[in-house]
């Protein structure tokens, strides 16, 4: 996950401030001074750390940090309510059109992601807003550039409008008459990858823009990118004036400079994310949640939606209810485990505020671990998994024969399964019939 | 000799070759963000005091040159130019590119071609985040050797994205070279596999090897990388003869992260650097070389065929830092 490296140094420079009751001028300074080293080493650009540190200092003047009891506390929402900023404040998303084809223009430099993120785009206004969506190839240079987004298209279900390779403005309008005749709800047009110093194919891009008129025009900009990304983002928006930016690759470990340094150089803001490989791992960009990943305050908000949207609802709360009554057996364990699975599994820890980071090494065992429970799981009878306690010797050698596994790992599935059956119990104690919310029922893990 | 004195009178004489010229344009963006914008601000200085310094940092840093090189550079330069009583902004100038690329020198040896064998084909893994150019560097580089007569092949072991391997397969048609194709999904180690094989029936002198896009701090797609590798090991009882890994110039401090993960799971013989020309950056070269001491071999200097050219470090600090427009 990209931020994560700015998002250490910036706890533990806060961290050390904890413990202090008061805060002197030299502490808050020494402090301010890391806090820039951590944006620079972050790729954040110069003028916006300068402003950035300043803002931060002038707030913490103003609100009197220096006198009040808990300083950290202060500084930590001061720092959160700047990163919020930088990153764009409010979030202001794309709306569609109601009664004509909204048509999305996607644009940027070779090998920022503009075919990848356009398929994620169109599989985002199909699937969640339920649009019909027509898909536009104009990159007519790249070799394979339109049967790339032919193959995305087909992936998602989506038409693909595309005439091989020739003028992209005279394509660009076909595909505009042909998405209006059909009804489309939206148009997202892919056009070829070109550095912002090539005139003849800005003046394409232009001429496109002229003829049909785009409702938004997006720059996708690689999250890795360095000091440059700035620069490309001004050049693009002084050509096309631009709607918005959305951020691939912030599933690399990205240090985040880029994005925390556009909206105040251009003014621009990103409207979405791309998080991952698949198709369906484009995010709308909330920018107060990310600072709050930023800061280690988990993200609550989008770990209740990603729950909603993954986990089958009925089915984890048939769960939650059965874990309450203490009747929860092996086979409920692997559906929770399915649906853990899932939310991307591993990759949802990180919206758990207060969650310790854990290694890849560790990810990757307890994943493992997971599996060989599914294993053996698999190779009970379905009376075994649904009354565990019938398990004795022999029936665990001959699960261990079925699973290729060895007794010891029987054993330790089945305690497992004991500890969390004993902290269900524990739970119910604690909410007193107390509804768990749906969806954290499933969440709920065996470890 | 300070390095900038150096290198114009390595190059007083000499005829602009086209390739000069290459390099000139390509860094022409680079140079008037870094040296000119040094220049500029030594013109505008009265004399040197913390300001200034200051300022030379934020066009360091700008530069991309990694904020925690930047501070160390120039801490250097004021402790340097403090005890050799310098106080001339010129001078300060020049002491901090002789220290900004003098290690890069002195760590310098001559940069050479893809190493060829004589006992059979010598083998090329290309590999590299999403987005870099990695197929493209593929093509140029199969362009460079098939005019120096060389028998090249291409083995598309891009399986998993979308119309790769149509990409690759499009530029060998265009340049009429043989091509080993995985089918989508496939497990890019077979395809690599039948290509070892068709290079040795084949007599095929170069075999460029396009992998997939992996993003670094992906361990399973790393693991796939390091598997790649086993199983070249494996078929030719020797790794790779070069493991090239391809960064995007425009790639920022991650740069220096991704080389140091495929680091961990190749033995890399040296870095392909693509769209200098679209970047007025590329610091990042300077913090690698530091860093892990791996070599640029080529560059991308431009987007026909032959615009990717063999690195040649005394004509890329030319042209950065003092190139054909001088004063």
């Amino acid at each position: 996950m990209a931020f994560e490296s700015l998002g250490e140094k910036l706890q533990g420079i806060i961290k050390k401030l904890r413990g202090q009751s008061r805060l002197s001028d030299a502490n808050m300074e020494a402090m301010l001074k890391e806090i820039r080293v951590a944006l620079l080493e972050a790729d954040v650009n110069f003028k916006v750390v300068k402003s950035f540190i300043e803002e931060v200092r002038s707030k913490a003047i103003g609100q009197d940090v220096l006198k009040k009891l808990n300083p950290s506390q202060m500084i930590v929402s001061i720092v959160q309510d700047e990163l919020t900023k930088l990153l764009g404040g409010e979030e202001k998303t794309l709306t569609l059109n109601k009664n004509r084809p909204t048509i999305i223009l996607m644009v940027g430099l070779q090998g920022s992601g503009k075919t990848t993120s356009s398929a994620k785009l169109a599989a985002f206004y199909k699937n969640k807003e339920k649009k019909k969506v027509l898909l536009g190839a104009l990159d007519v240079y790249r070799p394979a550039a339109i049967e790339q987004l032919e193959i995305l298209a087909k992936q998602i279900d989506v038409e693909t409008y595309q005439e091989g390779k020739k003028d992209p403005v005279q394509i660009a309008k076909n595909a505009k008459k042909y998405a209006y005749d059909n009804h489309f709800d939206a148009l997202i047009l892919d056009t070829a990858g070109r550095l912002s110093i090539d005139e003849t194919l800005m003046d394409e891009l232009k001429n496109i823009k002229k003829e049909i008129e785009p409702d938004f025009i997006l720059l996708v900009v690689d999250a890795m990118s360095g000091q440059e990304a700035a620069n490309v983002a001004l050049t693009f928006n002084d050509a096309l004036a631009l709607n918005g930016l959305i951020m691939s690759k912030l599933d690399s470990d990205a240090r985040g400079g880029a994005a925390l340094s556009i909206k105040y150089l251009t003014g621009l803001t990103i409207k979405f994310v791309g998080s991952g490989e698949k198709l369906n791992d484009l995010e709308i960009f909330h920018p107060d949640r990310m600072a709050s990943r930023i800061l280690g305050m988990g993200d609550i908000l989008t770990l209740v939606e990603k729950a909603k949207e993954e986990v089958d609802e009925k089915q984890a709360k048939k769960i939650a209810h059965k874990m309450l009554e203490g009747d929860f057996n092996l086979d409920d364990m692997m559906s929770q485990m399915h649906q853990f699975n899932k939310l991307g599994s591993m990759a949802i820890l990180r919206l758990i505020p207060g969650m310790p980071k854990l290694s890849d090494e560790q990810k990757a065992l307890m994943k493992k671990e997971l599996r060989n429970f599914e294993i053996i799981i698999s190779s009970m009878t379905s009376e075994e998994r649904k009354n565990p306690d019938i398990i004795k010797n022999s029936r665990k050698l001959r699960i261990a024969k079925g699973s290729g596994k060895q007794v010891q790992d029987i054993n330790r599935m089945l305690n497992r399964f004991y500890k969390t059956k004993e902290m269900m119990k524990q739970m119910k104690g604690m909410s007193k019939g107390g509804k768990i919310p749906p969806g954290f029922g499933g969440l709920n893990l065996p470890f | 000799m300070g390095l900038i004195s150096f290198l114009k009178e390595k190059f007083k004489k000499k005829t602009v070759s086209e390739e000069d010229k290459t390099y000139d344009q390509a860094l022409s963006k680079s140079r008037n963000e870094l040296s000119l914008k040094m220049k500029t601000l030594a013109k505008k200085a009265k004399k040197v005091n913390a300001l200034y310094f200051e300022q030379l940092e934020e066009i360091l840093i700008e530069a991309d040159v990694g904020a925690n090189l930047t501070l160390a550079l120039v801490e250097e330069t004021i402790n340097l130019a403090k005890a050799k009583k310098m106080d001339e902004p010129d001078e300060i100038n020049e002491l901090l590119i002789d220290l900004m690329f003098q290690k890069y020198y002195d760590d310098y040896k001559d940069n050479h071609e893809i190493k060829f064998r004589d006992d059979r084909g010598s083998v090329v893994l290309i590999t590299g985040v999403n987005g870099v150019g990695k197929t493209t560097s593929i093509a140029k580089l199969g362009y460079r050797y098939l005019k120096q007569g060389k028998k090249v092949c291409f083995v598309a072991a891009d399986t998993f994205r979308a119309a790769a391997i149509e990409q690759l397969d499009e530029h060998a048609k265009r340049l009429d070279v043989p091509i080993v194709k995985g089918s989508p999904n496939e497990d890019p180690s077979s395809v690599i596999y039948r290509g070892l094989d068709y290079m040795i029936s084949h007599g095929i002198d170069l075999l460029l090897i396009d992998t997939s896009g992996r993003l670094h701090n992906k361990d399973y797609l790393m693991r796939e990388l390091g598997k790649i590798n086993r199983v070249i090991e494996k078929r030719l009882g020797a790794p790779a003869d070069e493991s090239l890994l391809v960064l995007d110039a425009t790639t920022g401090q991650n740069g220096l992260e991704q080389a140091r993960a495929f680091l961990g799971t190749l033995p890399l013989t040296g870095l392909i650097i693509t769209k200098m020309d679209g970047t007025s950056k590329g610091g990042i070269i300077l913090a690698i070389n530091q860093e892990l001491h791996l070599p640029v071999r080529f560059i991308g200097l431009g987007e026909k065929m032959d615009d990717l050219k063999l690195f040649d470090l005394d004509k890329f600090l030319y042209s950065l830092l003092i190139g054909e427009d001088k004063e």
